[in-house]
């Protein structure tokens, strides 16, 4: 199809050059003189004018709607197709990354639940641990006083009953000095009294 | 070639000189019809080899061409409708036609065809007869009753109809002549003004010289004016026979 309107369009260009020389050359035609060369309608030259002009424009309209045309029609069109399709895609873009976007955070908010119950057994078992580890110091603990209380009580006692003993002797002691005998059984029962009397002054201590 | 007469010549551009001497004598081939050849070739290039890439972002003439493109079509879908994608390619062509044409002429030592009231009137008559046949072959003969427009009262037919008519039949004169004054006046214009400059500047020395400069600034105004007046008459030629088809398409 190019071919024909090539040779065409090259023969019209080919115009060009000739129209400076036709410019040197336009010198005085044959004019009448007076009036307007375009009101001339005797001038023959004036109609082939215009039949070369149908014949030329009516070239150009073929040309125009047999070629032309409908190739920048294909180029507009496949412009549009081109810009409807990139908007397509970056939809369907979008629509995934949206979808993607929901998905993590459905994972990060999963995770999030999952990391705080984790925090919250840790923390629970934790606890109970130290609980359980606390009481457990604390039994020992008030074991270890408790024997340490008996100790103490065991110990006292053994020292209140070597008591009697010593104020009896010492008691005994100081009487036969005294007096030169004694009465080692009045004694004793002196002794055991005050002991007595002691005992209860001190009874709230021991 | 103008200034050494004793009147200014303003006329002489229009006329008509025999392309490549005797070649273009024997098939009366005029400078005109090269123009027109010459616009032909412009156009096509344009249109064909400019859009040849098919690029999908274009470079500057694919973008000229693609948008030459869309401006046409924006009037005649615009005005038409959608039935008038079909007269887009005569739009089209009637357009680009006139443009480069107005454009062409407003080059130095260029040749402007749309300044020969026939070249106009026969692309007014063939706008004419385009619309008519449309018309006609749309509606057959109710495309007749455009000229009694409905509700118009009976009575008033003997005064309404001539005047439609009339109306009708000036389309093309009015047409052409709006396009063959514009381009006249202005090549005119900026022929006088042209000559001043070399008449001005030729007889008073340097003080001449100083005051040529007066007219010239004017031509430079001009051909802006120009440039302006030619891309705007083709505009109204499409956009004419574009309402013109939207008549004969829609009756109204």
């Amino acid at each position: 199809m190019n071919k024909t309107i090539r040779y065409a369009i090259v023969l019209s260009l080919v115009a060009l050059p000739a129209m400076a020389q036709v410019a040197a050359e336009h010198g005085r035609p044959e004019s009448s003189g007076g009036g307007m060369p375009q009101l001339d309608f005797a001038n023959p030259w004036t109609i082939a004018q215009v039949v070369w002009m149908l014949i030329i424009f009516g070239a150009l309209y073929l040309v125009m709607a047999q070629y032309a045309l409908p190739q920048v029609e294909g180029v507009l069109a496949a412009r549009r197709a081109r810009i409807e399709g990139d908007l397509e895609t970056a939809q369907a873009a979008k629509l995934r990354a949206d979808a993607a976007m929901a998905e993590h955070q459905a994972a990060t908010a999963k995770a999030r639940a999952e990391a705080q119950g984790a925090i919250n057994a840790a923390t629970t078992q934790a606890q109970s641990e130290a609980a359980a580890r606390s009481e457990a110091l604390n039994a020992k603990l008030a074991a270890q006083i408790e024997a340490a209380e008996a100790q103490i009580t065991s110990a006292r006692d053994t020292a209140m009953g070597a008591l009697r003993q010593v104020a009896t002797e010492t008691a005994d002691a100081l009487v036969t000095r005294l007096i030169g005998k004694t009465d080692t059984a009045a004694v004793g029962a002196a002794v055991d009294r005050e002991l007595a009397a002691r005992s209860l002054a001190n009874g709230g201590r021991a | 070639m103008a200034a050494e007469g004793k009147a200014i010549d303003a006329l002489s551009q229009f006329e008509l000189t025999p392309f490549l001497g005797a070649l273009g004598e024997s098939v009366r081939f005029s400078q005109s019809n090269a123009h027109m050849l010459l616009v032909f070739g412009l156009i096509t290039a344009l249109m064909l080899w400019g859009t040849a890439k098919r690029a999908i972002i274009p470079g500057r003439i694919q973008a000229l061409a693609e948008s030459g493109y869309e401006f046409v079509h924006g009037i005649v879908v615009g005005q038409v409708g959608d039935e008038g994608r079909k007269y887009f390619p005569f739009v089209f062509s009637i357009f680009m036609f006139v443009l480069f044409g107005n454009m062409l002429g407003l080059l130095p030592y260029a040749f402007t065809f749309t300044s020969h009231i026939a070249v106009t009137l026969a692309l007014a008559l063939l706008v004419f007869v385009v619309v008519t046949v449309v018309a006609l072959v749309i509606h057959g003969k109710h495309f007749f009753g455009y000229f009694l427009p409905e509700g118009a009262p009976l009575a008033l037919a003997p005064l309404i109809i001539p005047i439609e008519v009339i109306s009708y039949l000036s389309r093309p004169i009015s047409l052409s002549v709006r396009l063959f004054a514009n381009m006249v006046a202005g090549h005119v214009m900026l022929k006088v003004f042209a000559t001043f400059v070399v008449m001005i500047g030729g007889a008073f020395g340097v003080v001449g010289i100083i005051g040529a400069a007066l007219p010239l600034a004017m031509n430079v105004a001009l051909v802006g004016f120009e440039i302006l007046v030619a891309f705007l008459q083709a505009y109204v030629f499409a956009i004419l026979t574009s309402i013109y088809l939207h008549d004969a398409v829609h009756l109204h």
